[in-house]
């Protein structure tokens, strides 16, 4: 038998449509951004406008101007477009029912994934660049959002104040400066400005212990915007050796279960070649391996 | 003190994740007219407005009341807004009921309210300053030490924390306006993920929009109202941050605020309180504050919650609307509270009523457990 025969054939030929006075009018309007609807004798309004509605009665020839706005009443994603389809990428079919209309129009539906489409969620027009007066001057639909993004951005300088820097001061040579309250002895680290007793500052600074008692702790399991440190990570209160209120840092060097009230822990320093003005000249406290302070002791630290 | 002073309405939103469909003012005044409607007044009505919501950081809007100031009502007239952290809500209708009580207005329209979704608290409440390590993760991160403080102090059961989240969810089903409605079992509460050990997923509030509005009046416009709530002692109370020997298990500011609301009031909390609405926004606070509003003794409060004692139909019904564990917008959740606590006086609280509630208590903290507000109301005028 022999071969059947085959040859490329292209028929190809330009029409032209006359789109009469409503469908004509619609297509005009999409040129300048315009989007009309039109009135059926029962009141209803249609978009696409058509010269007769579904029960072939005329329409009314009244035009209503339409938001490019509507909701998506259904769709179907194209994950891999073909070669004719309207875009590259890939896109939603959807019918969307415009602002003040009571039909649907059918057009395309940008996102990035179907994980962004909903039955229901509200769509605009996203009208192309260069018009022709055609359906393909709506480029395509869009989700729409009703939230305007704000962003905020402020500058500061952070001045620490007098007491403050002379703790932070003692971290540069890896020393932890407390303040004496004039009206109790008690020594708060850091030092405050003001005591909360009498108001006095506490300018008689002592170096306090880099060890003491874990009173309570938490282990930070939560991530959130604009966390420096990944979490799971555990910090607690600690009471330094020669101190009377709890300063607070990060636990690490065991296990979280094994972490507990009144544990004794130390300062696990950097290497002082890396020490600079800041607290974090401490990467953290590790248990000392002392036996454990008797809730009593620390009780009142609570 | 010249005059007495009544909640005649109440409004509130509903309380969800996003309310993306209203803007901040759209929020307020969807509050504000149910509040104004249920007392009958319009805006004109209203002499003074007193308005409350977290620091701006929550919301990224600088003084939002003033920008809002004809949104409600306020042209014209007084507005003042009220700075007290978490307790805001709280503080704010305080500091409404005194303009009445002290005879400088006659009918004051109180709201507070916060659009969580609009930012993230967590991110504005956890700062990484400069020479410190970014330790703050929150305010569950700040509040998770104190409550494992807690349970060490009184030994408490560690199931009375997740009883509580059961109960208030359970709540918060017969609450239309909660954000959530779940229901949930014990084992499913210990079963979520720790977010700051030893607070559970499941045991925290959720992030909310929303917003609450009140009427209040003196004696002259609250007469002729039908069920009014009637204010019987109101306080705030604050205490220092950084403060050697504090006990931030017991805060001594919550004792103080507590006690001046029960002798101003005349009543006895173990004896005269039919239920009350307290800012329970982890559930290990139900105890603590139990203990330290003095309804028991230290140690005792876990036992309360364990034994059902809390639940509407028990000794003391706590959180009847499910509370802050049901419906968190921040600035707003402290005067749900007080809201909520007029709503079981006047008989208005439907499907959360408690039987026969004639007094109430609201409640609410805010800071690192040092601001509290609070009031007593009650059905009968004083």
């Amino acid at each position: 038998m022999t071969e059947a025969l085959t040859a490329p054939y292209v028929l190809e030929y330009t029409y032209r449509r006359s789109m009469g006075p409503v469908i004509g009018r619609f297509l005009e309007g999409l040129r300048y951004e315009i989007l009309e609807g039109v009135k059926t004798a029962d009141g209803r309004v249609l978009c696409p406008p058509q010269e007769y509605d579904e029960t072939g009665a005329p329409t009314t020839g009244e035009f209503v101007q339409l938001r490019p706005t509507g909701v998506l009443k259904s769709w179907t994603w194209v994950a891999e477009p073909r070669a004719n389809h309207p875009r590259k990428t890939p896109f939603a079919f959807a019918l969307v029912q415009i602002d003040g209309t009571d039909s649907c129009i059918t057009h395309i539906l940008d996102a990035k994934s179907p994980k962004e489409l909903e039955t229901g969620m509200r769509v605009r027009v996203r009208w192309a660049k260069e018009k022709r007066g055609t359906i393909q001057d709506i480029e395509c639909f869009e989700p729409s959002s009703p939230i305007l993004l704000g962003p905020v951005h402020l500058d500061f300088s952070v001045m620490p104040g007098v007491h403050q820097t002379a703790y932070l001061r003692g971290f540069e040579q890896g020393k932890i400066l407390g303040g004496k309250c004039k009206a109790t002895g008690k020594v708060y680290v850091p030092p405050r400005g003001a005591s909360p007793v009498d108001g006095q500052p506490m300018d008689e600074y002592v170096e306090v212990a880099d060890r003491g008692v874990l009173t309570t702790f938490t282990v930070v399991r939560i991530p959130f915007e604009g966390q420096k440190l990944t979490p799971p990570y555990c910090f607690g209160a600690i009471v330094l050796d020669g101190s009377d209120l709890p300063f607070y840092h990060l636990i690490s060097g065991v296990a979280y279960d094994e972490i507990r009230m009144g544990m004794r822990v130390k300062a696990k320093w950097k290497p002082r070649e890396e020490w600079e003005t800041s607290v974090e000249n401490i990467l953290y406290f590790e248990p000392t391996g002392e036996p454990d302070a008797p809730f009593e002791s620390y009780s009142e630290h609570l | 003190m010249s005059e007495r002073c009544a909640v005649i309405g109440i409004g509130q939103t509903e309380h969800r994740e996003s309310r993306k469909d209203v803007s901040l003012p759209g929020l307020l005044r969807e509050a504000l007219f149910r509040a104004l409607e249920d007392a009958g007044r319009t805006l004109a009505d209203m002499d003074a407005i007193v308005i409350g919501t977290a620091p701006d950081m929550f919301e990224g809007v600088m003084m939002p009341e003033l920008f809002m100031a004809d949104a409600l009502g306020a042209v014209g007239k007084p507005i003042f807004r009220v700075h007290t952290a978490g307790s805001v809500g709280g503080s704010t209708a305080v500091v409404a009921s005194h303009l009445i009580q002290h005879g400088v207005h006659e009918q004051v329209l109180t709201l507070a309210f916060e659009k969580q979704s609009e930012a993230n608290a967590m991110w504005a409440l956890s700062p990484a300053i400069p020479f410190q390590p970014q330790l703050v993760a929150g305010a569950g991160g700040y509040f998770a030490p104190l409550i494992r403080s807690y349970m060490a102090r009184h030994d408490a059961h560690p199931d009375a924390g997740p009883m509580v989240a059961v109960k208030d969810r359970e709540h918060g089903l017969l609450n239309p306006n909660a954000h959530l409605h779940l229901t949930q079992t014990l084992d499913e509460v210990k079963a979520a993920p720790m977010l700051w050990d030893p607070i559970r997923y499941s045991e925290t509030c959720p992030s909310s929009d929303g917003a609450v509005a009140m009427v209040l009046a003196n004696d002259k416009h609250a007469k002729g109202c039908k069920n009014p709530a009637w204010v019987l002692g109101t306080s705030v109370r604050t205490e220092r941050t950084f403060m050697a020997g504090r006990d931030q298990v017991n805060p001594g500011a919550g004792q103080l605020c507590a006690k001046d609301v029960y002798d101003q009031a005349g009543i006895d909390p173990r004896k005269d309180v039919d239920c009350a609405e307290i800012y329970v926004p982890f559930s290990w606070f139900e105890p603590m504050w139990l203990e330290n509003l003095g309804f028991c003794d230290p140690g005792e409060g876990w036992k309360w919650s364990m034994e059902g004692k809390t639940r509407i139909g028990g000794q003391l019904p706590l959180n009847m609307s499910g509370g802050v564990l049901c419906t968190n917008p921040i600035g707003a959740s402290g005067m749900i509270r007080f809201a909520e606590a007029a709503r079981q006086v006047r008989g208005t609280a439907a499907a959360h009523q408690v039987d026969g509630a004639k007094i109430a208590i609201g409640h609410a903290y805010g800071g690192g457990s040092q601001f509290f507000a609070m009031w007593a109301v009650g059905s009968k005028r004083p």
